[in-house]
């Protein structure tokens, strides 16, 4: 299942300057799984030691929080699109 | 509530005349009162518009002074007001805009000691900080006072917006439960940010918080709005409570939360560096100027990238590599020699230090940077 991933401008240093990528997976954690496979530099952006995604970084199917899904177990269909939005807290 | 004499009726003419605010929505207006946290890049724009669409009361809480590198953004302020207090420029130039409006300053740090005090009094909130500690202490303020937060974040040329915490909708805490720890996420300070995003995601805040006091239409309360300048896109995404989200019951100490040393003085603390980081050593720019010129011999590297090296750098650094490149090409640094660590301000090079420690590099991370080697070793260096 190809679906495209979204990275935001806070972690593009980490995927080769990169704004979206297409990974292959059955469901948002293999999606997740894919993409730090191949941009190892992200992993400890986007999970802890202990391999849970971080609490400051939300990762939405279309337009929903997978948190409010199924979380990483949820299926991913061809086309869909992944975006992972972290907190930023720029304001001066 | 107190009516609409002639001249404010001339000046809101073209409010007077729209069915959505008409004479008694814009008699709301003028009865109603917003707290803005902040005048730097989303207040200046929010504070203007607030102002020129005639809300009554103002409050603005800033205690920093206008420095020159602000003004690329914070259009509030202008060339004549560098070195001022931002919340004195900020006032002068709203009572230009609009001599109806009152504005009540505070210049002091947002707290969580004088937070509910200044709050209290306001309708809506609206969030203009720039760190990760005074958002989650506004948010949690506003819940516990009952009141919107009308919230905008920046980085880059990308920007958020949403309103929390309005008519029992989400807050921040169900966006985002937990902080990131300090110095993960670069601030605007070391990513930069294009002088107009802050212009739109204010504007945003603007045109949401003046709809909440109006009552008008459906604002971004349960949706995140997500803004790309580069792209020009705009998206939404869907935010909903945490069933699971522990109650907020009392303002905590929220640089604790964030795993951030207290500074005294109160000043931004983004840029600090990693906290309780082991395995090398902080050095002050005092300090490691006097060690170099007594002989000491590191190997420097400069971990900001190729543009800030273009602005200023130091001659005698020995290697310029992206703090994010840093795991990746340690075959450039020589592991006998000590490593001296640099960046703008502190912040990254403390991240780049860790990576180095873990792969066996004795480093020492120069506390401020080269903005601090400017200002207190070098004053013939520009300072960006």
């Amino acid at each position: 299942m190809s679906v495209r991933i979204s990275i935001p401008t806070a972690l593009r240093g980490f995927a080769e300057g990169q704004a979206a990528v297409e990974v292959d997976g059955n469901t948002a954690g293999e999606a997740l799984h894919a993409l730090t496979s191949r941009f190892p530099g992200l992993s400890k952006h986007l999970r802890t030691e202990d391999g849970k995604l971080r609490s400051f970084v939300n990762v939405y199917l279309n337009e929903d929080d997978i948190r409010h899904l199924e979380r990483e177990a949820t299926p991913l269909k061809s086309g869909d699109a992944l975006t992972i939005v972290p907190a930023i807290a720029g304001g001066r | 509530m107190e009516a609409l004499n002639h001249e404010e009726i001339a000046r809101y003419s073209r409010h007077l005349i729209l069915d959505e605010v008409g004479i008694e929505g814009q008699t709301k207006l003028k009865n109603s009162s917003v707290l803005c946290i902040g005048t730097g890049g989303l207040g200046s724009p929010l504070l203007m518009y607030l102002a020129a669409a005639g809300v009554g009361r103002i409050g603005i809480v800033d205690f920093d002074v206008v420095d020159a590198s602000n003004l690329q953004r914070q259009i509030i302020h202008g060339t004549a007001s560098i070195g001022k207090r931002k919340v004195i420029s900020a006032k002068e130039r709203i009572q230009d805009i609009n001599p109806h409006v009152q504005v009540d300053i505070f210049e002091e740090p947002f707290t969580s000691e004088n937070a509910l005090r200044i709050a209290a009094p306001y309708d809506v909130v609206v969030d203009g900080t720039d760190n990760f500690p005074t958002r989650y202490l506004v948010n949690d303020t506003c819940v516990l006072l009952g009141k919107p937060n009308v919230y905008g974040s920046i980085f880059k040329f990308e920007g958020q917006a949403t309103v929390f915490n309005y008519q029992e909708g989400p807050n921040y805490r169900d966006l985002y439960p937990e902080p990131p720890p300090p110095g993960l996420v670069p601030s605007c300070a070391e990513g930069g940010v294009i002088g107009v995003l802050p212009g739109i995601i204010g504007t945003i805040q603007a045109t949401e918080t003046l709809k909440v006091l109006l009552g008008v239409g459906t604002t971004l309360s349960g949706r995140l709005l997500l803004f790309d300048a580069l792209t020009m896109k705009f998206r939404e995404l869907k935010l909903r409570k945490d069933p699971q989200a522990p109650k907020i019951e009392k303002l905590i100490d929220y640089e604790q939360f964030c795993g951030i040393p207290k500074q005294a003085d109160g000043h931004s603390l983004e840029n600090t560096p990693v906290a309780n980081a082991d395995g090398f050593e902080r050095i002050s720019v005092t300090d490691a100027k006097q060690r170099l010129d007594s002989g000491w011999k590191p190997f420097v590297l400069d971990v900001r990238n190729d543009r800030e090296a273009g602005i200023v750098r130091f001659p005698w650094a020995d290697a310029l590599i992206p703090h994010t490149e840093v795991g990746n090409r340690l075959a450039e640094i020589p592991k006998d020699r000590e490593i001296l660590v640099h960046c703008k301000l502190g912040g990254r090079s403390s991240q780049a230090c860790n990576v180095l420690a873990q792969a066996g590099y004795r480093c020492f991370n120069l506390e401020g940077g080269i903005v601090g080697w400017a200002q207190q070793v070098d004053p013939t260096m520009p300072t960006y």
